[in-house]
């Protein structure tokens, strides 16, 4: 690319004072097969914070998110070098509990997923995987959880509907409100509004801009509006590396990277 | 080409296509119609109260056919209920553990080859071992035959209709914590269940007109018997053998027999298909 010319900074990577971190990732390398995709990522998630990962498609910020909670392992060929601290515990390591990891961190996905099961199924599930609750403490639970993800109102009269029932924009927030449940640390966003429409995207934006009170949220996304009016932290990935990572306002009014600078005012991606 | 009308050789040739459509349809409804038209209208005239609550009788004399619908529903009954915890679990673990592994292909092949196996080999090989060792013929060994000859189809479309899930929606109970034996069961199986039902019906419905088998192993048995451990009688074995002889009211029993074999897999189908409706979705 010729705008190196620029007396610009190749990468430029904020790091977080270890108290503020929640996360911090270390040297980390992914592999799919024997293909690379992420390469010495060094970056770290800030507590009660949203963090918004952007960056051209097949940049690495979903295997990055994916490495976050270990989904990955799902799968024999992917692997990842290096290290994810998590409140100081490296997660990668061999004897991890896959299953405690992920209760503590959650995870929404691009397209909604919901179980085939009530909707009241659907939020108690992952809360039934970690706790004996009373009849009335779930009923609580799942109540607090749909409210927070700002579905309540809707469903409250027909909890025990199928949860395939709903809308598209309700059913992700059906999947907020389900990640949010087994009340995890962190929760990660994988382009979660993609498969919405406007109106529906405008009322999970405001659901996650509540969250951040009690959990510390990374979100991947296409949508650099998105990106700006969500987070407090961006990092933008290029080719599998993280090229800048700085407070949101920073990296969109004064990107210190160029390629960072190129993207965001849309030269290229 | 600018828009306006087809070609004239495409639209020939798009006739030509649908029309052989058309035909092909028709022959098969035809011989479909045909079976079910003669079926009904041979059997209806054997069907009557005796045929529920008689055994089979001596030629001649009257009688019914309840020792071999007893027979069959309990020979049926035990194979499924073998044949379906059996083929579910080896589908699910093809489907959801083995996946395109070495081993896996291999399983998965050879369950291919048992789901064409002539059904007389299964019989034989039910003879050889069960009823020999066992010296005697007898209904285990008639479902364990059907058993064999249903777990492949079990196994086929339970591994189709659990692959046809999308992964996001294991990744997505994964997510929340769960191992991925719990995702499978109450995640997986529960939005496959419709497809899993429609696959033990098949196989019910390939095993229940059955005869080859049964005639190595389970026999028949004139007489009225809930022993399973001894010769059962069975309706595909008796209409077999009553289709053949040359007496007229055997010959009726027969086409009632026949008639309500297929009524019964019909009813199972449609009972099915109501059952397992998939919600709405909006």
């Amino acid at each position: 690319m010729t705008v190196q010319t620029l007396e610009a900074p190749e990468t430029q990577v904020l790091s977080l004072p270890p108290d503020q971190a929640v996360i911090q990732v270390q040297d980390l390398k992914f592999f799919y097969g024997t293909k690379q995709a992420l390469f010495d990522v060094t970056v770290g998630f800030k507590r009660n914070a949203v963090t918004a990962l952007i960056g051209p498609s097949g940049c690495g910020k979903s295997t990055l998110l994916r490495t976050l909670n270990r989904m990955y392992s799902l799968y024999p060929g992917q692997r990842a070098e290096g290290q994810v601290l998590i409140d100081g515990e490296d997660i990668l390591g061999r004897g991890v509990d896959l299953a405690a990891l992920r209760a503590r961190v959650g995870m929404v996905f691009q397209k909604p997923t919901p179980f085939p099961m009530s909707i009241f199924d659907n939020v108690a599930y992952g809360v039934r995987l970690y706790e004996k609750l009373s009849r009335a403490a779930m009923a609580d639970r799942v109540e607090e959880s749909l409210r927070r993800a700002a579905l309540w109102e809707e469903v409250k009269d027909k909890l025990k509907d199928s949860g395939l029932g709903l809308s598209g924009g309700q059913q992700q927030r059906l999947c907020v409100a389900r990640a949010i449940a087994v009340k995890p640390e962190v929760l990660l966003l994988d382009e979660p509004a993609s498969a919405l429409d406007p109106i529906s995207t405008a009322k999970l934006e405001e659901t996650i801009s509540e969250l951040t009170s009690d959990y510390t949220v990374v979100i991947v996304t296409h949508n650099m509006g998105q990106a700006a009016r969500l987070s407090d932290l961006t990092g933008f990935m290029y080719l599998g590396h993280m090229v800048e990572f700085g407070e949101t306002e920073q990296v969109f009014t004064n990107p210190a990277t160029a390629r960072a600078r190129d993207y965001i005012t849309g030269r290229f991606g | 080409m600018s828009a306006g009308k087809p070609r004239l050789s495409r639209r020939l040739s798009e006739f030509g296509f649908l029309a052989f459509c058309w035909a092909a349809t028709g022959v098969a409804l035809i011989a479909l119609v045909a079976i079910l038209w003669s079926l009904f209208r041979q059997g209806i005239g054997g069907l009557n109260a005796d045929v529920f609550t008689k055994s089979t009788p001596a030629p001649g004399s009257q009688g019914g056919l309840l020792n071999a619908i007893l027979g069959s529903v309990m020979m049926c009954a035990v194979a499924m209920a073998g044949a379906t915890a059996v083929g579910v679990l080896a589908g699910t673990w093809l489907s959801e553990f083995a996946k395109d592994g070495r081993y896996g292909k291999v399983v998965r092949f050879l369950n291919d080859v048992l789901l064409s196996a002539p059904s007389i080999l299964i019989g034989l090989f039910v003879y050889e071992l069960m009823v020999r060792p066992m010296r005697g013929f007898s209904g285990y060994a008639g479902a364990m035959a059907l058993a064999l000859l249903a777990i492949p189809v079990i196994v086929r479309t339970t591994e189709d209709v659990l692959r046809l899930q999308p992964v996001s929606l294991r990744e997505a109970s994964v997510a929340l914590g769960a191992p991925v034996w719990k995702t499978t069961i109450a995640v997986i199986w529960k939005a496959a269940q419709g497809g899993m039902l429609t696959g033990a019906l098949l196989a019910f419905a390939r095993i229940s007109g059955e005869t080859a088998p049964l005639l190595f192993t389970s026999l028949n048995n004139q007489f009225l018997s809930l022993n399973l451990a001894k010769p059962t009688a069975n309706l595909p074995v008796v209409i077999f053998q009553f289709a053949l002889s040359a007496y007229d009211d055997w010959r009726r029993l027969a086409w009632a027999g026949a008639m309500l074999i297929a009524m019964a897999v019909l009813a199972v189908t449609i009972i099915a298909r109501l059952t397992t409706r998939e919600p709405k979705r909006s």
